[in-house]
């Protein structure tokens, strides 16, 4: 493999404390090393920005939902949608783009890790012929448990160790990555056309509560000790005063330690934090909770969260919150899309328009902004737009935008239609940090690799780490100071190495690298009673047979395995 | 001792059995017997050892005979005359795995093509419905778990899907379902009096051609609102009395066919369908669901909505953009305006259900048939290249009516030398790209 040696640029990495420096970052073997031969290429990135590549934790990538939102949305390929140079395929959608445009967009935006945020188990083969299509990065899912009958049933009786075993099972099945949670207790209501709203609504014949869920989830993560935490998208999503439930979700995670091989320090990741930091008690009255919540997350350093940040577009929302997708349909009437999957899951789709001239979304857009500014701790805090559900992933830039400058924030906000309202609703026009390309580096890459229990490759340039590099075209002494040279800057990098390979130059794709799907291969003591029950739900319950359940090797063909043994938990 | 083969994956229909126990000869070569399956499934499995299997390409001759070529040579000619044209119509796909589904796509895109799928002839009025107004769904398994009101809307499972009421939708025991048929309330409405009305509770039947105001009657009654004295042949207080009868579901589903996607007002009739369903909504749950027909149909809408993101004629002969819109890329509209260069069908017998003008119009252009037999397409095809049965001779992903995807299994090896649907196009695909390195055909 080449060796390339990547001189005098500014260098941010927060792994090693580096900020901003210039030195060089040699690379050989798909590793960054030491140092390499006079032969090796040499990049000039002077004048340029170096960080490791980026890394995406919470995204709607890949899967059953993502694809009905892309098929039962013609509309969407209306916008940038065509081929672009390189050696690239045809490329559609805008908000829900087609997989090929997926590995595109992050490799040009300096991505190099996404994580598909919710993937249903029985949908688990769909998902992963997705993510086998999907050029350049590499790829995780996190399957979803929260409304999982075993899951109810064991946590019922606080059976941590049963619930153990039968996520280490679905791993297995489904080569997932670790534990996500999606309004707990409330997608099994929705069966039922119900919802729990709070983390004490008992779920309809199951008899649980959603805290016992979350807590549960939470003790069963750490029993195996998963490179990642549970990953939560807590109860009320997107209502006014949803962030007393958002406190009382995440101080279900008070007084746990996390156990794990990996690095990781948080036992919570709470997902797309926006939506779920809202006062009020209806739209006409609804306020920002951000600083109340931001408030309790800096405290608890077992805590990680992500932002959620709108960007106000016209984008496509997904959500195995079935309920909440119903209730927003209620609310813009635009086409609905559900389907509730056997004893494991729901999902929902609604189109959505974020128009800022409407003082709710432009509040909303506040809102997310708030939290990564009233964040205390970058490596604690990750920017998403919880892509597409708040807008769509190629925003980023603009994100980055509005976050590293207050003039382009404060121009944006000045501009809303209804600024007074947005202004007296928010805090945002009292605030007047600014994101630093250091801090940037924290919140994309070093944290949430550490986050992803991905940190000994991902998330910096340190010797011995994969070389996944990007080099933007920004020089931080001359730091740009409008929105669009901002957002021009993020959207395409000088270069990005995957693995050790560029596979982007001057914003154009030129190999689509060597792609890996992560997945955990938990180990558990031999559960008798959690494998009869499987059988028994298989024979009884499932529509499909036990043995056609798990995703076959060949739907992965370059699998990273990380294992974990907790037969000694 | 034959051995046998179990978790079987039916290749007939979109119901996708994966419950089949297949014997199989010692030698991996012969099926036995089949298990579990319905009539045609099994069929599907005896097909494998019918004498008189075509196992070599051929190509048609200036005497209307048929003269045995090589692989390789069917595949340079196929590859040419992908290469040549510069709109080929690449229909069918719905009898093959998603894996060669890609492959395709990749020749189709490289050489300029439409790739289109048999929904357009079927349950593509059901997708545009779904575009324009999305759908409440569910997987089948949530069906026999919980609903106890279940409704077949111009459809007929009883010939079309024959294990779909014992699996799913009837007969079936499930969690919150403990009294099967017998906790269900059954309805089918119907123009007919049709085998699945008599399985039904209560068979409403329509006036031909008056789903929609049925539907739309339906709907009226729902929100409490006057109806006149019948709709469609079915006096008003029926219709209020089933209506307040699903209003009492706990989980209601719509299952509908081909009696409302082809019979006048097509997609409005889906279109009104799921608006119904969304309208029980606000007083219970309820699905609907579209009983796809040809097995893997849904996997190709599948692949194509994750690579273009659109379910069904899918035109990348322009190639740099992806266009879809009924009418203008779908095949049989193509055919008939004579707008695409050759025809490469696959895995699906256009010739047994086009129009005959569109079929007459493919029969004048260079066609390739890609399948395991021999078909009304294979027939006016210039070449015929026979391939491994996916999900008998080779395995591979197909999708469930309800979008559950399964990987098929392979329970006896092909013919020797017949290739596989991957292998042939994975070969066309190489030669194509030799070609076009030297510039053309």
């Amino acid at each position: 493999m080449s060796e390339y040696i990547i001189k005098n640029g500014h260098v941010f990495d927060p792994t090693q404390g580096i900020k901003g420096d210039k030195k060089d970052i040699a690379v050989k073997d798909g590793k960054i090393v030491d140092k390499v031969g006079s032969s090796a290429k040499v990049i000039d990135a002077a004048g340029k920005t170096v960080m490791a590549g980026a890394l995406e934790v919470h995204a709607h990538v890949a899967g059953p939902k993502v694809n009905a939102g892309r098929w039962y949305r013609p509309e969407d390929k209306h916008f940038d949608s065509h081929k672009k140079p390189g050696i690239t395929r045809i490329e559609g959608g805008k908000s829900i783009p087609t997989v090929f445009k997926t590995g595109y967009e992050y490799a040009r935006l300096g991505f190099t890790f996404a994580m598909e945020a919710a993937m249903p188990p029985l949908y688990a083969r769909h998902v992963h012929e997705e993510i086998h299509d999907t050029p350049i990065i590499d790829e995780a899912a996190l399957p979803v448990f929260g409304n999982n009958w075993f899951i109810l049933e064991y946590l019922k009786n606080h059976e941590v160790e049963n619930t153990a075993a039968y996520i280490a099972w679905i791993l297995r099945q489904t080569k997932g990555y670790g534990v996500k949670c999606v309004n707990p207790g409330g997608t099994e209501a929705w069966a039922w056309g119900l919802n729990c709203l709070t983390i004490h609504d008992p779920v309809p014949y199951f008899e649980i509560t959603p805290a016992e869920i979350i807590k549960g989830l939470i003790e069963a993560n750490e029993y195996l000790g998963l490179p990642h935490s549970m990953h939560l998208h807590q109860n009320d999503l997107g209502n006014p005063g949803n962030y007393k439930t958002t406190i009382d979700s995440l101080k279900l995670a008070e007084g746990i330690k996390a156990t794990n091989n990996f690095g990781r320090e948080q036992v919570l990741h709470s997902t797309h934090l926006q939506f779920h930091a809202y006062k009020g008690t209806n739209w006409g009255d609804f306020e920002s909770g951000a600083k109340e919540v931001m408030d309790y997350v800096n405290k608890q350093k077992n805590l990680t969260i992500d932002t959620g940040n709108v960007t106000l577009d016209e984008t496509t929302t997904m959500t195995a919150d079935g309920p909440f997708e119903h209730h927003l349909h209620g609310l813009n009437h635009l086409k609905w899309f559900n389907v509730d999957v056997e004893l494991e899951t729901a999902a929902g789709i609604v189109p959505f328009i974020y128009d800022p001239n409407n003082a709710v979304f432009a509040s909303q857009w506040a809102v997310g902004l708030e939290i990564a500014l009233y964040a205390k701790d970058p490596m604690r805090c990750f920017i998403t737009t919880d892509h597409p559900n708040a807008g769509p992933f190629t925003r980023y830039p603009r994100v980055y935008s509005w976050l590293m400058s207050k003039k382009v924030r404060d121009e944006r906000l000045n501009s809303f239609k209804k600024a007074d309202k947005v202004i007296s609703a928010t805090n945002l026009a009292n605030m007047d940090r600014e994101i630093s390309l250091y801090e940037l580096a924290a919140m994309t890459r070093a944290g949430p690799a550490k986050c992803l229990g991905l940190s000994k490759d991902y998330g910096g340039l340190k010797p011995g780490m994969n070389a996944d590099i990007a080099i933007y075209n920004i020089n931080p002494d001359k730091f740009p100071s409008s929105g669009p040279e901002i957002e021009k800057a993020f959207a395409n990098v000088a270069y990005l190495f995957k693995s050790g390979k560029i596979c982007v130059e001057g914003g154009k794709v030129v190999d689509m690298g060597h792609k890996e799907t992560f997945w955990v291969d938990a180990k558990v003591k031999e559960n008798k009673q959690v494998m009869h029950d499987v059988r028994e739900k298989f024979l009884r319950y499932y529509s499909v047979n036990e043995a056609n359940y798990p995703v076959p090797e060949s739907y992965a063909p370059h699998q990273h395995i990380i294992s974990v043994d907790a037969t000694k938990a | 001792m034959p051995k046998e083969v179990t978790d079987v994956i039916c290749p007939f229909c979109g119901t996708l059995c994966d419950d089949l126990i297949v014997s199989v000869s010692d030698d991996n070569k012969t099926i036995l017997g089949v298990k579990n399956a319905c009539a045609i499934g099994a069929e599907k499995f005896n097909h494998q050892r019918q004498p008189g299997r075509v196992k070599r390409p051929r190509m048609r001759q200036a005497d209307g005979s048929y003269k045995e070529i090589t692989y390789d040579e069917a595949i340079d000619w196929t590859a040419k005359m992908l290469v040549k044209s510069r709109k080929t119509l690449m229909y069918g796909w719905a009898s093959t795995s998603c894996q060669a589904m890609s492959i395709g796509h990749e020749i189709a895109e490289k050489c300029g093509a439409i790739v289109d799928n048999c929904a357009t002839v079927c349950h593509g009025s059901s997708l545009i419905a779904i575009e324009d107004v999305g759908v409440p769904s569910c997987t089948l398994g949530e069906v026999k778990n919980r609903a106890d009101r279940v409704v077949f809307w111009g459809c007929n499972p009883a010939h079309a899907h024959p294990r779909h009421m014992s699996r799913y939708s009837i007969f079936p025991r499930g969690f919150f379902t403990v009294k099967g048929h017998k906790g269900r309330k059954i309805y089918c409405v119907d123009c007919r009096y049709t085998d699945t009305a008599k399985c039904a509770d209560e068979f409403i039947q329509v006036q031909q051609g008056f789903d929609y105001e049925l539907l739309n009657a339906f709907r009226t009654a729902a929100r409490g609102e006057a109806l006149p004295d019948t709709v469609g042949g079915v006096p008003k207080e029926k219709i209020y009395e089933i209506v307040e009868d699903l209003k009492q579901a706990r989980f209601g589903i719509i299952f509908f066919g081909m009696g409302l996607t082809h019979t006048m007002g097509r997609n409005h009739n889906i279109d009104i369908a799921i608006n119904l369903t969304r309208d029980m909504n606000d007083f219970t749950k309820f699905a609907i669901m579209a009983m796809r027909g040809h097995w893997n149909v849904t996997g190709s809408g599948q692949v194509l909505g994750w690579q273009y993101g659109f379910p069904y004629a899918v035109d990348v002969s322009r190639r740099d953009q992806a266009r879809h819109q009924t009418g203008e890329t779908t095949s049989v509209d193509l055919l008939n305006r004579n707008e695409v260069e050759a025809c490469f069908y696959i895995a699906t017998d256009p010739g047994a259900h086009f129009p005959v003008d569109a079929m007459i119009s493919s029969s004048r252009k260079p066609t390739v048939t890609i399948d395991p037999h021999i078909n009304c397409t294979t027939e006016i095809s210039d070449i015929h290249i026979p391939v491994a049965l996916v999900g008998v001779e080779v395995g591979g992903c197909a999708y469930r009516m309800d979008n559950v995807p399964i990987e098929t299994r392979k329970v006896v090896d092909p013919p020797e030398g017949v290739l596989t649907d991957e292998e042939l196009l994975t070969r066309i695909n190489k030669r194509v790209d030799e070609l076009m390195a030297k510039g053309g055909a």
